[in-house]
């Protein structure tokens, strides 16, 4: 009671204090010393910091170097900020930059223009875009060959495929989902040109329902694996699966699962699981590379670098024994291929006529 | 109490009650109050980057307030003021690089295509509404969809399967380098100044005008009105079609202030949905409008900057919530103050 | 003597509006008693505390000399309170013993037993001579039949006292009588029965004891025998009133509207008005007689262009106006007092003074190219609320809705009248109205007439087309069947004809008056 009553004075005194302290509110954010303490940040897109995808990686990586490298949470060291709408992405980037952080992420392709913006308003901050590129002195920006670690994905998808249709659940179809698609419709036919690969955009990445009926559909239809590259619009994949598995133990039906490792999405019980596996956009080694060459001072302000096989920007994640160690040496096998580039994987899938 | 006193007492009170939970909310949770409202206040008038950013975020639900306040006068719901942002948003885009033209000729063109698209888009419904006696919310809900996806189909064909149309010219832009080094690049643009001529415009057409005379007494009795003379059918499908041009203009101010271009969109802005809101709390009049917009602008906007204090966005999202569902029962308020009033009375 | 209900100092108040402060109201076993009063007088607020509606915040209610709380409508019926409403509780496409016995239908192990229900409704009606078919369906009956039907609803529910609320409101003169032999006959078996009214001729027809009410005041109550119609109506309005409308002779002069052969449907496209022929000239006031129902509306739509004529013509001072656009020919010269006010006559919402403003908003002086003056809009309205005596809360800024259902009908008759048309149609004008409104309108049509317009006047009331008619048109099924002198006719040869009946003789060769 007391307690209570304690609470409520306190929140009056607040509120008062609100106005009072607004009064005399000026400018008290001080300039670090920018060559002594680096320190970076991100702005996530739609998706928000807990996406299970690239956000959250990109999230990751920052922490990962922020505790490498001593530094904490908040201004001077490491921090982001969650846009919930197109119409913010300027202004966190910009207050990102008021905060005086070195190097601001821009996660996510949505952000390009508004990281093109206001990187031209600031030239002094270095900033980095995320699965686009943008053409600025200060800005690094940072793609992936998603074709290649799907090419992997659809590898491994022809190899576990009784029925040989195979299901592609795309976000909106726009070129990075392009080439997750194009990717792995290369990968399923270089094990086996005569598998079906259903494709479906849904265009949504944050319409889990429309996932869930989706998924439902070409598993009716006879497909046993789906490769999702949808963002939130996947869990739906993912919760469509696990109830026929939960129906049926025996049902061979998987998922493989996009950005990050998904395991823990396709967990049905302690014994099964119906994640097959990932296609690891590594977002986190990307933005560790490029806050590394940030903070000895060589950073790759105008240049795009490409993350793929070869640089451990993109990978499979571990399967937990779904595939075989036959399938999993011939995936081996092709990811040396790609590595090397003895394989190139295309980009665009051939529309056809 | 005196009426007047109650009336500038109870939205005072009301926000005050907001802050207030708002603040126990925090407590609730673990953060600090005072630092989330001081981020909160700063987050609006910290300095003139905030300021600029607060006005810019009021530009758009101005217009989308008083699409919906316009139609609610003339006795429409229209719902589809989101679809009708969309397709201003997309036509100020388009006019406003497909075209090289002279500033003078260029600004006013795509503000205008804004207006005519969502003219065009509220017409639609204004249209079946007359003829047919289809409601209008079902058709202009539906619409909402048509326009969100039209839109990105179209964006896509433009831009060659891209996501977003080429930025804009400089001759259509609202912005200016003068704003951006006055606000340091808070985006602000001199939509603002369209957006308070509609609302004296809208306030023109419905007190002055015997077309919003008209539009009124259709809203209100459409028998009574056929009977005075008035042609029912085609007031109905003006109110629409001037709804949907203020629906139009809040996407030019997207399109040619905020943006500069348009994006293939996920989901719904959420502007239009909001003007629903903004339109209630101004109690459906332009000057209220105005008010309910600038309210629902700054705390928008100034919430942007409490998660630089630490605090989380749903945190933020459920104060801001609070603030605005506090303001929007006022008619709780004035029942306690007139209880209050009485009692004293009573003694 | 004993008393079967007694309202004693009843007191019931909404806010700070007291409709009925301490009125008594004693019912004798075996009596007709008539409440009396205006409209808002409080009859409704009082019947409707009897009836467990409304809870009095003082006073109380006696049954068989027992103190009674009549806390729901069930409680009523419990204690034998029927009521018969004004607006008929039926389901149109049920039938009569579905309707009687709906909400305590009898049931047989758990089904609906319709048999014996129908059975004791046959028996009902036979017992009062109603005459009602327990298996007729309440849209194929007459609306005199229905008030039966709602009348063995109470009978069925045990009714020992029955209220009818203005039960002749909407009936014609011959269903008007053959319902005062049915209540005659309940209190010859027995029952009781309040009269709820404005009307003096019935009262003083039926009735054994009035008790009048005056804004919320219980007058008093009177033995109808010992009272004349003149006192009552005193007692009343709480002032003389005029029955008679004074008016000097007419004087009719060239024509003004003339409608032939019209032809016109209605919105399902089946034809109301049949080839119907009217003429109405300058200086006199034509009543149309009909039951509603006849064409009436349609007919009035059709010449103020709110419907599509089919076929014939209407012209105005020789001047074809069929099918123009309605204000083509509100500014021909047409005014138009609708027979619904609150649907056409008025936009409740708006301020009475944009209400009085509807016709002319448009028009100079008060539009100049398209900007509305509103000032001018107070004038006019502050002129003509003057004039016609439109009395509100808060001057011609008042919401339409605030004003009371007389002052609003005057306000639409100031402004069509204000306009100076040379045709005044005027629909049901008095309805719902009092003795006091109905008076001042009366006299407004005729001061029309005088002044040389052509006057159309249509009226479910008898005494009205009668008394304020030069010239009274019977309409049936589309067709104006007969014309008729006023003072040559009787309510019951307008009843005959009104019914469809043509006179007997000299069909078609009609003797009018003042030509």
């Amino acid at each position: 009671m007391k307690k209570r009553k304690f609470g409520l004075a306190l929140s009056v005194v607040l509120a008062a204090g609100t106005l009072l302290g607004a009064c005399g509110s000026k400018d008290d954010t001080t300039k670090g010393d920018k060559e002594d303490n680096f320190s970076l940040a991100m702005v996530t897109d739609l998706g928000g910091v807990d996406d299970k995808s690239f956000n959250q990686s990109a999230w990751e990586g920052i922490q990962k170097f922020g505790k490498d490298n001593g530094m904490k949470k908040g201004d001077g060291g490491y921090d982001y900020l969650q846009s919930a709408s197109s119409s913010e992405y300027n202004t966190n980037l910009t207050n990102m930059n008021r905060r005086n952080f070195d190097l601001i992420f821009g996660v996510g392709y949505l952000m390009a223009d508004a990281v093109k913006e206001v990187a031209d308003q600031k030239p002094d901050t270095n900033f980095s875009i995320i699965d686009a590129t943008v053409d600025a002195p200060n800005v690094a920006s940072i793609l992936f060959k998603e074709q290649e670690g799907a090419f992997l994905a659809g590898v491994a998808a022809a190899s576990v495929t009784k029925s040989n249709k195979i299901g592609f659940v795309g976000g909106i179809d726009i070129p990075v989902i392009n080439r997750f698609h194009a990717g792995f419709v290369e990968g399923v036919k270089a094990v086996n040109p005569d598998i079906k690969v259903d494709v479906q955009y849904t265009g949504a990445f944050d319409k889990a329902e429309l996932g869930k009926t989706t998924a439902n559909r070409m598993f009716t239809t006879g497909v046993d694996v789906i490769f999702h590259a949808a963002g939130a619009t996947g869990n739906g994949v993912f919760t469509e699966a696990k109830e026929r598995k939960a129906k049926d133990p025996n049902a061979n039906v998987w998922v493989i699962g996009v950005d990050a490792d998904q395991y823990k999405e396709g967990q049905v019980n302690d014994k099964t699981n119906v994640t097959l596996t990932s296609v690891m956009k590594r977002v986190d080694v990307a933005v560790q590379d490029v806050a590394k060459q940030a903070k000895e001072g060589k950073f790759p302000g105008g240049e795009t670098l490409v993350y793929g096989l070869s640089d451990n920007g993109m990978a499979l994640a571990d399967s937990h024994g779904a595939i075989s160690d036959e399938t999993m040496k011939k995936i081996d096998d092709f990811a040396k291929q790609i590595a090397d580039g003895t394989i190139k994987v295309p980009e665009k899938v051939e529309k056809k006529k | 109490m005196s009426n007047k006193l109650t009336n500038i007492l109870v939205p005072v009170i009301s926000v005050i009650l907001g802050l207030l939970v708002g603040a126990i909310v925090m407590l609730v949770s673990g953060y600090d109050p005072v630092q989330g409202y001081i981020a909160l206040w700063e987050g609006i008038f910290g300095d003139m980057f905030t300021i600029g950013g607060t006005i810019r975020q009021i530009t758009p639900y101005i217009l989308a307030g008083l699409a919906v306040a316009f139609a609610f006068r003339t006795g429409l719901f229209n719902i589809g003021v989101e679809g009708q942002l969309i397709m201003g948003w997309l036509a100020a885009a388009y006019v406003g690089y497909a075209f090289e033209l002279p500033a003078i000729i260029h600004l006013p063109l795509a503000i205008l295509a804004a207006a005519l698209a969502g003219a065009l888009w509220a017409f639609i419904p204004g249209l079946l509404k007359a003829k047919l006696q289809v409601h209008e919310v079902i058709v202009t809900i539906m619409m909402n969809y048509i326009a969100l996806h039209v839109a990105n189909a179209v964006i896509q064909s433009i831009s060659d399967s891209g996501e977003k149309t080429p930025m804009i010219h400089e001759s259509a832009s609202l912005r200016s380098t003068f704003l951006d080094t006055l606000t340091d690049y808070s985006r602000m643009h001199y939509g603002i100044v369209i957006a308070l001529i509609m609302v004296v415009i809208m306030w023109f057409i419905l007190e002055k005008t015997k077309r919003g005379f008209e539009l009124k007494a259709v809203g209100f009795n459409q028998n009574a009105s056929e009977y005075a003379g008035m042609n029912v059918k085609s007031n109905i499908i003006l109110a629409m079609v001037i709804s949907g041009a203020f629906a139009g203009l809040a996407g030019a101010m997207e399109a040619l202030g905020t943006f500069g271009n348009i994006t293939v969109q996920a989901g719904f802005t959420g502007i239009g949905f909001d003007g629903i809101a903004v339109a209630l709390l101004g109690a459906n009049a332009p000057f209220g409008v105005l008010l309910g917009a600038i309210l629902f602008g700054a705390l928008k906007f100034g919430s942007l900057n409490m998660p630089n204090v630490g605090i989380p966005v749903e945190i933020v999202s459920i104060i801001i919530a609070l603030v605005i569902f506090f303001v929007a029962s006022g008619y709780i308020i004035r029942v306690l103050l007139e209880r209050l009033s009485k009692k004293k009375e009573a003694k | 003597m004993e008393y079967v209900i007694e309202m004693l100092g009843i007191r019931k108040q909404f806010g700070s509006f007291v409709a009925n402060d301490n009125i008594t109201l004693q019912l004798k076993k075996g009596e007709i008693h008539a409440l009396l009063g205006e409209n808002g007088a409080g009859k409704s607020t009082l019947m409707n505390v009897l009836f467990g509606l409304y809870q009095p915040e003082a006073g109380e209610i006696r049954v068989n000399g027992k103190k009674v709380k009549i806390s729901d409508p069930n409680v009523a019926n419990d204690l034998g309170i029927g009521m018969v409403h004004q607006h008929f509780m039926l389901v149109e496409n049920f039938t009569v013993t579905e309707n009687i016995i709906l909400g305590s239908e009898p049931t047989k192990k758990g089904i609906v037993n319709i048999k014996d229900a129908a059975k004791k409704v046959k028996a009902l009606s036979e017992k009062y001579g109603l005459n009602v078919d327990p298996y007729a369906k309440i849209e194929d009956i007459s609306v005199g039949m229905q008030q039966r039907v709602e009348i063995i609803k109470t009978l069925y529910r045990g009714a020992e006292n029955i209220i009818f609320d203005e039960p002749t409101a909407s009936l014609t003169p011959q269903e008007i009588s053959e319902l005062i032999q049915i209540m005659k006959r309940l209190i010859a078996e027995g029952k009781s029965i309040i009269l709820i009214t404005h009307k003096l001729q019935e009262i003083m027809e039926v009735s054994d004891r009035v008790t009048v009410i005056r804004k919320g005041q219980g007058i008093g109550t009177v033995t109808t025998s010992e009272t004349t119609p003149n006192q009552l109506a005193e007692l009343m309005v709480g002032r003389q009133v005029e029955f008679k409308t004074k008016k000097a002779k007419a004087n009719p002069k060239e024509e003004i509207l003339k409608v032939e052969n019209l032809v016109v449907t209605d919105y399902r496209n089946i034809e109301k008005v049949k080839g119907l022929n009217l003429s109405i000239r300058s200086g006199e006031i034509v009543g149309i007689a009909g039951i509603d129902g006849n064409g009436q509306t349609e007919l009035i739509e059709a010449i103020t262009g709110l419907r599509k004529v089919k076929s014939g013509t209407v012209s105005l001072n020789n001047k074809n106006i069929t099918n123009l656009k309605p204000r083509d020919i509100t500014e021909s010269g047409v005014g138009h007092i609708p027979q619904d006010r609150h649907k056409h006559g008025l936009v409740l919402d708006f301020p009475i003074g944009h209400n009085i403003a509807l016709q002319t908003y448009y028009q100079s002086p008060i539009a100049t190219a398209g900007v509305i003056d509103y000032s001018k809009i107070s004038e006019l309205a502050q002129k003509i609320m003057k004039e016609y005596d439109v009395r509100s809360g808060h001057g011609e800024v008042t919401p339409a809705r605030a004003l009371s259902g007389g002052n609003q009908q005057k306000a639409i008759i100031g402004r069509e009248v204000d306009r100076n048309p040379d045709l005044l149609i005027a629909a049901l004008p008095t309805r719902g109205l009092d003795v006091g409104a109905i008076e001042f309108i009366h006299q407004r049509l005729i001061e029309q007439r005088d002044k040389g317009k052509a006057v159309l006047l249509i009226s479910f009331e008898l005494d009205e087309v009668m008394n304020v008619s030069d010239r009274i048109a019977v309409i049936y099924d589309g067709q104006i069947i007969d014309t008729v002198n006023p003072n040559e006719t009787t309510e019951q040869e307008l009843g005959l004809l009104m019914a469809g009946q043509d006179r007997k003789s000299n069909n078609g060769q009609v003797k009018e008056g003042d030509e």
